[in-house]
């Protein structure tokens, strides 16, 4: 599958499209397709997410799972301080980002 | 230290407004991300992987007690009660809002502080011994000239777009604390032979995915003529340095391809030409800045030996504390590595003891290290054991200086977009895995440095062991290296072979560790046993 991420434009936080919006969690990104380009512009230019790029997931029993390491991390927040992240524990440890 | 005078102030109040209105626009949609990103790198503000990160200039590593209770309050009220002191001696808040990074500057700029030349191709934020004022070894203290260098390249309209980065280091000792030739510009301040202070030129070195150490272009530049000279160094490679190719526009670059030799004919050349010019400030500015940085009023008749009953405490001054140029008084260093931490990271209320201890202890002023640590620079022999017992109560008082638990580590992929792999976890496991095996007391000095991905911000390539994450197939991987040196003694460090998992490396530097120990002779630090048998024999153990 394909998603989208990026960056709230106040916030900076780390942000999933959802089919409607933008999460915080990636459970809930939704699959953009063929449409991931129109997204990605529409929602830059209307200033509700900032640098946004589209990434490819693996649909898992847990929700979508980047392929990439960095986006995994990005996911739940610096490794070493898992009292930060926005998922850590829903993501039963750190063994679904290695 | 050195006090803003109006012109000071006014400019970085100016820039405050400047920087807030540039962000306003951007939220309100009057400029682009593309518009926008220039001017925020250009006060310090990135966008890393989790939010935006501001790095904070201070200015070769200097800070008194208020400006460090200052950043405690800014981690507590833009950040999460955290931050982290950088291998350039700045510090960085990892979890900044855009909407609040206007009151962030102007809260820093309160106490005299910024966040403009933290990123961008101009001239960084100048480094400098932390020890600078305070060591035995140095012969002046370094840091007038390298204030006089900061006011002389802030917002230098010459030198505001360079090909890249540039990145300038003052020391004044033949002992080099500051990794001077790893520097685009390395000055040393030397005596001539009338014994008449003068700046030795390195210039065009550097470590990132091209390391180099810094050839001397010149031995001796009269004080007199230091921005001139500084002039002619920046200008020869603003006009030659590559702008086609990022991986290519360092300025050690352009030396290594035009030639030291010939680089230095063409800076002779401009400086000649500058010298007309009259660009340099007069010597009064100079002693305009000197009383800021004037030696504290140190006591007299104070003793010269603390009580040592406590076995922990006499280790912690054996490792930690570093002789002073006043006697009765020592250079107290705060480690930022307790064993499993993460290397320069420190929460509000650490930063808040030790602006309090700067204050009580060391004359109102601590230092930022380049190996992430904080010094205390004048502390009295006969307090010291107060001092550490309050250190060591708030997880400050490691033992550990120049010990391999004593590890640089930049950021990594657990916070930095540029990384490929995380360098945190693997020094808080090597830390705990010495730890835990007490081997770690047995080696003595050595430096290890692990650097997220190939820009070396964790300076790998000068460990005396160095450990460089890769991205391989998705996967991260650790080579390791052998053999450097950011001292007086420089050298780069060499490669192993192939690379590791992270389990792996964590084995290989316990494997290396094992044949230094098996093989080292009478006083030899790792880096001497290394260098007396070659790297023969590690790989043998490594690889087989």
């Amino acid at each position: 599958m394909k998603i989208l991420t990026g960056n709230d434009l106040k916030s900076g936080a780390v942000v999933w499209w959802d089919g409607q919006g933008w999460s915080l969690h990636i459970a809930d990104a939704a699959d953009a397709g063929e449409n991931a380009a129109e997204i990605l512009a529409r929602e830059e230019s209307a200033r509700r997410v900032n640098a946004a790029y589209a990434i490819a997931a693996e649909l898992t029993e847990e929700g979508p799972r980047p392929a990439h390491i960095k986006d995994r991390v990005r996911a739940l927040g610096p490794t070493v301080r898992p009292d930060l992240g926005y998922e850590a524990a829903a993501r039963n440890g750190w063994d679904w980002v290695i | 230290m050195y006090k803003y005078d109006q012109y000071d102030q006014a400019m970085v109040d100016a820039r405050v407004e400047e920087f807030r209105d540039q962000c306003r626009r951007r939220l309100e949609g009057k400029l682009t991300e593309d518009q926008f990103k220039p001017l925020r790198l250009m006060n310090g503000l990135y966008l890393q992987l989790h939010a935006y990160m501001l790095r904070v200039a201070i200015p070769y590593g200097t800070l008194n007690g208020q400006q460090m209770h200052a950043l405690a309050d800014i981690a507590d009220r833009y950040d999460k009660g955290y931050a982290h002191f950088t291998t350039r001696q700045n510090i960085q808040y990892n979890w900044i809002k855009l909407e609040e990074a206007g009151d962030l500057l102007a809260d820093l700029a309160k106490v005299e502080m910024h966040a403009i030349q933290t990123s961008g191709n101009c001239i960084r934020n100048i480094s400098s011994d932390h020890f600078a004022g305070a060591a035995a070894d140095e012969r002046v203290d370094p840091r007038p000239y390298a204030e006089l260098l900061r006011q002389w390249s802030s917002f230098h309209p010459e030198f505001s777009y360079l090909p890249r980065k540039f990145k300038i280091c003052v020391i004044a000792s033949e002992k080099d604390r500051a990794a001077m030739r790893l520097h685009d510009i390395g000055i040393n301040i030397v005596r001539n032979d009338a014994g008449e202070l003068g700046a030795a030129f390195y210039v065009g070195g550097g470590m990132g995915r091209t390391p180099m150490i810094a050839p001397l272009i010149r031995d001796f530049v009269p004080l007199d003529q230091l921005v001139t000279y500084s002039e002619a160094c920046l200008r020869v490679y603003n006009r030659h340095g590559r702008r086609d190719n990022k991986y290519k526009a360092r300025i050690k670059i352009l030396v290594h391809e035009m030639g030291a030799e010939e680089y230095t004919r063409q800076v002779e050349q401009e400086f000649a030409h500058l010298l007309e010019q009259g660009i340099e400030p007069p010597l009064a500015e100079l002693e305009r800045i000197k009383p800021y940085f004037a030696e504290p009023d140190f006591a007299t008749g104070l003793p010269d030996r603390a009580d040592r009953s406590d076995p922990d405490f006499a280790l912690w001054i054996d490792r930690n504390c570093v002789p002073h140029k006043a006697a009765g008084y020592v250079s107290a260093v705060i480690s930022l590595k307790p064993v499993g931490g993460i290397p320069g990271d420190a929460t509000s209320a650490q930063m808040r003891l030790m602006a309090d201890l700067a204050e009580e202890y060391s004359f109102d002023e601590c230092r930022v290290m380049h190996t992430q640590n904080i010094v205390l620079p004048h502390v009295e022999i006969g307090r010291l054991h107060e001092l550490w017992t309050k250190l060591d109560a708030a997880e400050l008082g490691a033992p550990n200086l120049d010990q391999i638990g004593d590890i640089i580590a930049c950021p990594g992929l657990d916070y930095c977009s540029l990384a490929n792999a995380r360098s945190i976890p693997v020094a808080q496991k090597i830390s705990e895995r010495f730890a835990a095996s007490g081997k770690g007391e047995a080696l003595g000095e050595l430096k290890l440095k692990i650097s997220g991905c190939i820009n070396a911000c964790g300076h790998h390539h000068a460990g005396h062991v160095g450990i460089l994450g890769v991205d391989k197939k998705g996967v991260e991987n650790y080579q390791l290296l052998l053999g450097g040196s950011e001292a007086e003694d420089v050298s780069l460090a060499k490669i192993t072979g192939r690379g590791f998992d992270e389990a792996g490396i964590i084995a290989a530097v316990e494997t290396v560790a094992d044949v230094y120990l098996d093989q080292r002779q009478d006083g030899e630090r790792f880096l001497d046993t290394y260098r007396r048998i070659g790297m023969d024999s590690f790989k043998e153990a490594l690889y087989g």
